[in-house]
């Protein structure tokens, strides 16, 4: 099926709006017709994750677009690179890597991109609205976007986000209407007391679950304690994106489309239905942690999605509670606007003894920056227990962020219970 | 089957030996660009090289990054021909029309819900804008595009 052209997208086919957009346009129609999409809609930001370079055409593309002097049409946020800009000093890329990754994020900004580079775009002042269309890359961001916030994208990546952002328009399909938005597979957690809390653990646990086993389905989760925060939920979308193709989550009582199991459902009963044990959620951790207790770390990395102002003011908490002083470094990834914020104050006035080593721009299991690679890495991010080992090569241990600080200090794996 | 109707997502002619693959394919982290080669090391088809072929598959899968991977692959002349797939895949159109804008790079993907096509056979890809069709050519060779095969000549 070809799309519906209106007369704006007509023109910006044929050339009206310069040839990157044209460019752009030709690829959209070409997307929506593969998808069967009927026509295109508008949007009002759009997050690109174009900045991880996975060869020149990566690069001549986005040059292309920059030659024929393209701009974005939509406030847009970029998602990391592969290079830390702000510290290049903890690069352990090769220049023949580094120079590429750099020329990228660049070339990136010369379309006016905000040169965000965070996979958390959420926690920028460019954060969108309940309802809001929007085009989003970054399978975390997309989540969150979506089950956290209310606003509508579907799972867009690579040349795709950059064409919607470049065009202003996107496909009018999937998660951008209504219909597909309702809840379809219903898990319920079930087995556990009342008082339980929603702990790293927890969560991420749920995610892996929800992830491995939604499939293409829109899933709602019963029965999930209250959330400490919006990270929580950040965590748990993290780590469904990561298991499985998860876009949207509901969580009944919690997340902005579900105050009720009706609504999340459309008063439809779900086609699937699983429940979730306690039992379920210790297998589910226990998988992403490959070292048995006491093994030595090499680094604790946090901060995948990057971290929050919430999560630092646990951290530096955490770490002041205990002393401050760590045997191995915490690597720490978040987002250039939150660090800068941290850093204009005392955040980290007596915490030398801590070795923080704040990345911003990129994220540690995606590029060359722990120095250690020999002994495990430990980490509260589902996200990065999934991908760490196969990318960078290294043993992880998981554990809520309070097991991280007090395994930092000893420099091996320990639990506070 | 010497002639089945095809539905196109991406316009183009192809003729080269198919390589049928036993399952989903995610390019990225599954296709070494430099040489064309299936790398995931846990698919049934490792070792095998797409340079060239015609690649006959259920589905794409896995990461949207299979786009770029597919785009430099083609960039490279390391990609396939032309794709045939059982369901739509749009990532796998994005990484082939963009390295057909910026390279030229000419690789038709259809849909085909016909009868199988044997592996090694010769086929041909027609892929217009009012529609397309495969034709079986010459039957077929089953082991052109196995590891160790000689490489076919490019035909795009």
């Amino acid at each position: 099926m070809t799309p519906r052209l209106t007369p704006d997208d007509e023109a910006a086919l044929s050339g009206a709006r310069g040839p990157g957009v044209a460019l752009a346009m030709d690829v959209l129609v070409s997307f929506a017709r593969a998808i069967g999409a009927p026509s295109f809609l508008d949007i009002t930001r759009a997050h690109v994750d174009g900045c991880l370079y996975h060869g020149q055409a990566s690069l001549d593309f986005v040059e292309r677009l920059v030659a024929g002097g393209t701009r974005v049409a939509v406030p847009t946020t970029l998602n990391v690179g592969s290079f830390d800009l702000i510290h290049p000093e903890i690069m352990r890329l090769p220049d023949a890597e580094a120079d590429p990754a750099r020329r990228l994020m660049r070339a990136h900004e010369a379309l006016g991109c905000t040169p965000s580079f965070t996979c958390a775009p959420y926690q920028t002042l460019l954060r969108p609205g309940f309802g809001e269309q929007i085009a989003w890359g970054e399978s975390n961001a997309i989540v969150f976007a979506n089950s956290v916030i209310g606003a509508r994208t579907n799972r867009y990546g690579d040349f795709i986000d950059l064409c919607c952002a470049v065009t202003g328009r996107a496909p009018a399909w999937g998660l951008h209407l209504d219909e597909n938005r309702l809840a379809t597979m219903l898990f319920r957690l079930s087995g556990f007391p009342a008082s339980a809390e929603a702990t790293d653990a927890l969560v991420v646990g749920v995610g892996l679950i929800v992830g491995l086993e939604a499939g293409p389905a829109v899933p709602v989760i019963e029965g999930l304690p209250p959330p400490r925060d919006e990270d929580q939920l950040k965590a748990l979308g993290a780590a469904a994106a990561s298991a499985g193709e998860v876009a949207l989550f509901h969580a009944v009582g919690i997340t902005p489309e579900a105050p009720d199991l009706a609504r999340a459902t459309g008063g439809k009963a779900p086609r699937a239905m699983r429940d979730i044990t306690p039992g379920d959620v210790a297998e589910a951790v226990a998988r992403l942690s490959r070292v048995p207790e006491g093994t030595a770390l090499a680094a604790v990395c946090l901060g995948t999605p990057h971290f929050s102002d919430a999560e630092w003011t646990r951290l530096l908490r955490l770490l002041r509670d205990g002393g401050g002083a760590s045997q191995v470094p915490i690597y720490v990834n978040t987002g250039r606007e939150t660090l800068a914020r941290l850093e204009a104050g005392d955040a980290f006035a007596g915490l030398d003894a801590a070795r923080i080593v704040p990345v911003t721009d990129t994220c540690t299991y995606v590029t060359a920056i722990l120095e250690d690679l020999a002994g495990a890495v430990m980490t509260n991010s589902g996200k990065w227990a999934h991908y760490a080992p196969g990318n960078i090569g290294v043993e992880v241990a998981f554990g809520e962020l309070e097991d991280c600080v007090l395994s930092a200090r000893a420099g091996r794996v320990v639990r506070a219970r | 089957m010497t002639c089945e109707p095809v539905a196109v997502l991406l316009e183009g002619s192809a003729e080269a030996r198919a390589c049928v693959l036993s399952g989903p394919l995610s390019f990225w982290g599954g296709v070494d660009s430099l040489d064309g080669r299936v790398i995931d090391a846990t698919h049934p088809d490792r070792g095998r090289v797409l340079a060239g072929t015609i690649l006959v598959m259920p589905c794409g899968r896995g990461s949207s990054s299979s786009a770029s991977v597919l785009a430099e692959a083609l960039r490279r002349g390391t990609g396939p021909a032309g794709i045939v797939l059982e369901r739509p895949d749009p990532i796998l159109v994005v990484g082939a029309i963009v390295a057909r804008r910026l390279y030229g790079a000419v690789c038709p993907i259809v849909v085909l819900s016909g009868p199988p096509i044997a592996d090694g056979c010769l086929i041909r890809i027609e892929a217009g804008a009012e529609g397309g069709f495969i034709e079986i050519v010459a039957p077929g060779a089953p082991d052109a595009c196995r590891p160790g095969a000689p490489q076919p000549s490019g035909t795009v």
